[in-house]
């Protein structure tokens, strides 16, 4: 399978690294309970069909989004996630 | 009541042709309600009903299976058993797991042709001794058989690994433990059913759950493709399914998807007589009761759902195939194929109630729960009858990422499966 690096184009499946699913990290840190902590560290959402994933491309290191359908495995869409301002 | 199999039944059914053998397990309709409903008619599953049935005496209980039984991971694995884990907790568990095998054909009156062959994990660099010793050790002192082999052993057990001095994974030794081996998957499923319906548990096939019956917040049964069923309480135990059915209850897992593939040459005359995991490739391979080469590997790089393997991985773990044994390179590959697996970030499964009531969880075996499929039964159905845990399933609640009492088996054992 060809996966889109944004910033190098289709590369090959092996070049990448799946990292997890997007999701916002809880804040302030000290005032973020442990079960919610405990959720943004090892809960998935694991959906069979659409899913957005954070991938990274070992060749440049560039980390994005990737939509895949994890039920066929065909790649739907890449985005690069907004620059924190 | 189930037939007795017995040598004198095999010889009495030969002399009239194999017209009288009787059904294994009746195809059972779904009834109104149960006291218990498993969801997910695999080992786990399976066995957890016939617990409950043997064990704890209760009989009103069914089995409810989207396909056919065994036809998920349990029908799909590649079939070694072990428990040559690290953590106390591990062995415990899996070590219960193997004691409940070695006399399984027995008590279910089916042979499931477990085989203790050997495990032995070949290790090829110094670190990686270490790594083997230091397991060899931890097995010991948990009471499990282990033995520290060098490099002698390795080439007297295993003729055709690979020994030339340019090969890129010269065997410097290993760990051996002689009560792993391997078990007939189908039979286990087979088996278990056939025993469980004996004692009254009702099995039904191609009955998909949709959801939950909840009352007061509570889980009072399942909605299923032949319509609601009642329970008293639910186990579910559906292996790469969990984080979708148990959406449909509210509840989030720490799982990750995977599919995890295995593939099977042509059969051969005998060669290898133990299981073998090759920790310079990640390949592990046996040999088949019908001569067939038996070889899996890694997970996909890629999370999925897809039952079948990515070609990257096959790739990977055939040519640390021929890396291992370069003989095995002439043989013809006959079948490959994949299951769904269900992957937890310390590699070790969730055994416990849900946090919604009346519901139980037993999932997160990962790349390696067929060899625990006696005790994953044994300790859910433990958790239905009784509402609370055994003490061996205590660790494995998922409260442990709560409180940060993981038990990282990738990490301790060094192996994924
Ligand atoms: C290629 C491969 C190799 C493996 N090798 C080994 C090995 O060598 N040793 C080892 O110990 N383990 C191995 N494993 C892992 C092992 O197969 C699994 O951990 C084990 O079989 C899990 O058993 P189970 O009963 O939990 O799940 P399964 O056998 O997958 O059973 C779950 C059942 O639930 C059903 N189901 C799902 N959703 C629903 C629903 N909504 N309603 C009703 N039914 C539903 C499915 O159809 C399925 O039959 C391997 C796995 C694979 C895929
Ligand atoms: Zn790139």
């Amino acid at each position: 399978m060809l996966f889109p690096c944004p910033f190098c184009g289709p590369r090959d499946e092996t070049e990448f690294h799946y990292v997890g699913e997007p999701k916002p990290r809880p804040e302030p840190a000290g005032t973020v309970g442990e079960a919610d902590w405990a959720d943004y560290l090892y809960v998935n959402a694991n959906p069979r069909g659409p899913a957005r994933e954070i991938w990274l491309h070992l060749a440049c290191m560039d980390m994005f989004v990737m939509t895949r359908d994890t039920a066929t495995n065909a790649v739907l869409g890449a985005e690069t996630p907004g620059r924190a301002s | 009541m189930t037939a007795r199999y017995s040598a004198l039944t095999i010889l009495r059914q030969g002399l009239t042709g194999h017209k009288g053998w009787p059904q294994a397990w009746r195809k059972a309709r779904p009834k109104p309600a149960y006291d218990f409903v498993i969801v997910g008619g695999g080992g786990h599953g399976l066995a957890t009903a016939y617990y409950l049935a043997r064990t704890h005496g209760r009989r009103s209980v069914a089995v409810i299976e989207k396909g056919w039984i065994g036809g998920g991971n349990t029908g799909r694995n590649t079939t070694a058993v072990r428990s040559n884990y690290f953590y106390p907790e591990s062995v415990a568990l899996y070590d219960l797991a193997l004691r409940l095998y070695e006399g399984l054909s027995r008590e279910l009156n089916f042979n499931v042709m477990l085989s203790q062959r050997g495990i032995l994990n070949v290790a090829h660099t110094p670190g990686q001794m270490e790594i083997a010793a230091r397991l060899a050790n931890a097995m010991q002192l948990n009471g499990v058989d282990a033995e520290l082999w060098g490099p002698d052993e390795i080439r007297k057990r295993l003729p055709l690994i690979s020994q030339s001095l340019d090969s890129r994974y010269l065997p410097n030794g290993g760990v051996f433990h002689p009560r792993g081996g391997t078990a007939r998957h189908d039979a286990v499923a087979w088996g278990y059913a056939r025993a469980a319906d004996g004692l009254g548990v009702d099995i039904v096939e191609n009955c998909e759950v949709t959801g939950f019956v909840m009352q007061n917040g509570a889980c009072v049964g399942v909605e299923t493709t032949l319509g609601e069923i009642r329970a008293g309480a639910v186990g579910v135990a559906v292996a790469g399914h969990s984080s979708r059915l148990m959406a449909k209850a509210g509840v989030r897992l720490p799982i990750h998807s995977y599919t995890l593939q295995a593939m099977v040459s042509e059969p051969t005359k005998p060669c290898l007589d133990t299981v073998v995991l090759h920790l310079g490739t990640g390949t592990y391979v046996s040999q088949s009761d019908k001569g067939e080469i038996l070889i899996g590997g890694g997970l996909d790089r890629v999370p999925s759902y897809g039952q079948r393997g990515n070609p990257p991985m096959q790739e990977i773990i055939l040519s640390g195939l021929t890396e291992m044994f370069p003989a095995f390179g002439q043989l013809k590959l006959m079948r490959q194929w994949g299951g769904v697996v269900d992957v937890v970030p310390d590699s070790s499964p969730l055994i416990g109630p849900a946090p919604v009531p009346g519901l139980y969880l037993n999932c997160g075996w990962g790349t390696g729960g067929f060899k625990a499929i006696p005790a994953g039964g044994v300790l859910l159905a433990h958790l239905l009858a009784n509402g609370s845990h055994h003490e061996i399933s205590r660790p494995f609640d998922l409260d442990r990422f709560r409180t940060g009492r993981l038990i990282d088996e990738a990490a301790g054992s060094g192996i994924a499966h």
